[in-house]
């Protein structure tokens, strides 16, 4: 099905924020905000929830710490026992401080390669991807707000043109999308 | 006359400072008269006292570390709770009293067998302190000593002279000048963080070396400090001092807390580990020793040190709840004060160590002062600096 969106630009990220809490306090959801940079603040003004990559991260890092300590009991005490420099080579235990920076190391990997995979993947940003955002211009110095119609059912077209009329936007457009 | 010198000392703090100072001081009586008799007793006393002496006075020079570094890197966020930060700082010359005293009194005593390279009839047989006596001798282990506390001294009277100057003053060409100033306590400090944690801790332990003790006590110090402050700030907002500092500051010195504990134990697992692996008989007698005779309490303090501020502050809701941040913080601080205590006193008293009245009743005593000195530093001057360049970056600070 169809719908109808509006696309507001701007050239100033104060600009927006201004206009967004405009918007929000006449009832009006914006479904999206496009930015060449993070705004800061914008989350709660247009009702993003917290991001739950932190916890991600954490279970990313958690499998790395498991599958590094895993391989390496299996690879260097019970496969393949090996003698370096003289310690005990039948107990991963005793030898626990020695595995501890590669463990380490490969729970930084894990987290920070889940992480950035997960956040490209959430975002639909992931190399060859095709592009998400309405205007090229948003890569730039453009600010771009989108509100779909069909989210805001109670608010006719024209109410809404209203309200973003006193914004200072500098460039309107409607399209139709499927 | 500047205005606006809001914090005043509660009688309840009062009470409650009265209260930890006297208990200290009672169980410290208790203590020595129990143990006067031990053969031991005078090395224990003043084993005690450098332990409490660096100890507290560390808590003031990571104060002052931090207060340069943010000077020197020209953060914004921290200008709100500046004052803390100097009123923390500003312990350190009482802790340079504290620790001087010590060790002044280790010097006449011929090292009180804590720095054994003091007595010259220990020098007199033993070659390999002989090799190191260019550097380790008394008089200039007590210049080094006492360029550390002037150099230390004068930053701190020149960064709290300006701070106060800018309040009334304002402009930035104070703020450049601590600029300069903060850059360079930073070049000494490095130097001297580095010397001084040789001369006063790892002298003890005289015929084993560790390039990274100087970092590993440094790294001790900033977090012991961070915790200090960030429990301070709290105490202020719940008194409902500090209207500028919001949640973001308290999660940023959260934060602090959080990664010096990492750091701290990343110079701990990387001095042990490397020590341990190449496992050679000079090298290991160092952990050797801490093992035979602190295997409970050595290990606990690395867990408290790293597990507990690890798993309980890694989450950001955390890092902004006072109640979780003030528990966390006080145990890793006595976890710090742990590190300290087995850092002197198996080097020192090795198997003849405990801790007892004397222990716990000194401990108790300084933290008392501590907490006065620091308390009346907050009376001194305004708790929010007005004219700080990026004061305003500070109030509108929001992660």
């Amino acid at each position: 099905m169809a719908e109808k969106v509006i696309y507001v630009m701007y050239d100033d990220e104060e600009v927006l924020k201004d206009g967004a809490k405009a918007l929000v306090s006449k009832g009006i959801k914006i479904a999206e905000v496009f930015s060449p940079f993070p705004i800061h603040g914008i989350d709660p003004i247009i009702g993003i929830k917290n991001t739950r990559l932190g916890i991600m991260a954490f279970l990313y890092g958690l499998t790395g710490l498991m599958l590094a300590t895993v391989g390496m009991r299996f690879f260097m005490v019970t496969d393949w026992p090996m003698n370096i420099g003289g310690k005990p080579n039948f107990s991963y235990l005793e030898n626990m401080l020695a595995f501890v920076p590669v463990t380490f190391e490969f729970t930084v990997l894990c987290a920070a390669h889940g992480m950035a995979i997960t956040y490209l993947l959430v975002n639909k940003t992931l190399p060859g991807m095709p592009a998400q955002n309405p205007d090229p211009r948003t890569t730039d110095d453009r600010f771009v707000m989108e509100i779909r119609l069909s989210d805001n059912l109670q608010s006719s077209e024209k109410e809404i043109d209203a309200i973003i009329e006193n914004t200072g936007f500098v460039e309107i457009d409607k399209k139709e999308i499927k | 006359m500047i205005k606006g010198m809001e914090f005043n000392i509660t009688t309840s703090s009062k009470k409650t400072i009265l209260f930890i100072v006297l208990a200290g001081l009672a169980l410290l009586i208790i203590g020595i008269v129990m143990g006067f008799k031990d053969p031991h007793f005078v090395t224990r006393i003043l084993t005690n006292g450098l332990i409490n002496g660096f100890f507290f006075f560390a808590l003031g020079l990571g104060a002052l570390f931090f207060l340069a570094l943010n000077y020197a890197t020209e953060s914004g966020w921290y200008a709100s709770v500046k004052r803390v930060i100097e009123a923390v700082a500003g312990f350190l010359p009482y802790g340079m009293a504290l620790l001087g005293l010590a060790l002044l009194i280790i010097t006449i005593l011929d090292g009180a067998h804590i720095y054994i390279w003091m007595d010259s009839e220990v020098v007199k047989h033993d070659e390999i302190i002989q090799g190191k006596s260019a550097y380790l001798n008394v008089w200039f282990f007590w210049i080094r000593t006492l360029v550390y506390f002037t150099t230390y001294f004068l930053f701190l009277r020149g960064f709290k002279k300006r701070s106060i100057e800018e309040d009334l003053k304002g402009g930035t060409d104070l703020h450049f000048k601590n600029y300069k100033r903060g850059a360079m306590f930073l070049v000494f400090f490095a130097v001297f963080s580095s010397t001084s944690a040789w001369d006063w801790l790892m002298s003890i332990d005289v015929h084993w070396f560790s390039t990274l003790y100087g970092w590993y006590t440094f790294a001790g110090m900033w977090c012991s400090s961070m915790v200090v402050l960030v429990i301070t700030t709290m105490y202020l907002k719940k008194l409902g001092y500090l209207p500028k500092v919001n949640d973001s500051h308290i999660h940023d010195l959260g934060k602090w807390t959080f990664a010096t504990s990492f750091l701290w134990s990343y110079l701990w697992f990387s001095q042990f580990m490397l020590i341990w692996y190449a496992n050679i008989g000079e090298e290991v007698t160092y952990f050797v020793m801490r093992i035979e005779n602190f295997k409970v309490l050595y290990f606990a303090m690395f867990i408290i040190n790293f597990a507990f501020p690890m798993l309980i502050l890694m989450s950001r809701d955390a890092k902004r709840n006072f109640g979780i941040l003030t528990f966390v913080g006080l145990i890793i601080l006595a976890g710090h004060w742990l590190d300290v205590y087995i850092m002197v006193s198996a080097g020192s008293l090795g198997p003849n160590a405990k801790i007892g009245f004397i222990e716990i009743g000194m401990a108790l005593m300084v933290l008392g002062g501590f907490i006065f000195v620091v308390l009346r530093n907050l009376t001194k001057a305004p708790l929010t600096p007005v004219n700080h360049p990026f004061l305003d970056e500070s109030i509108h600070h929001e992660i």
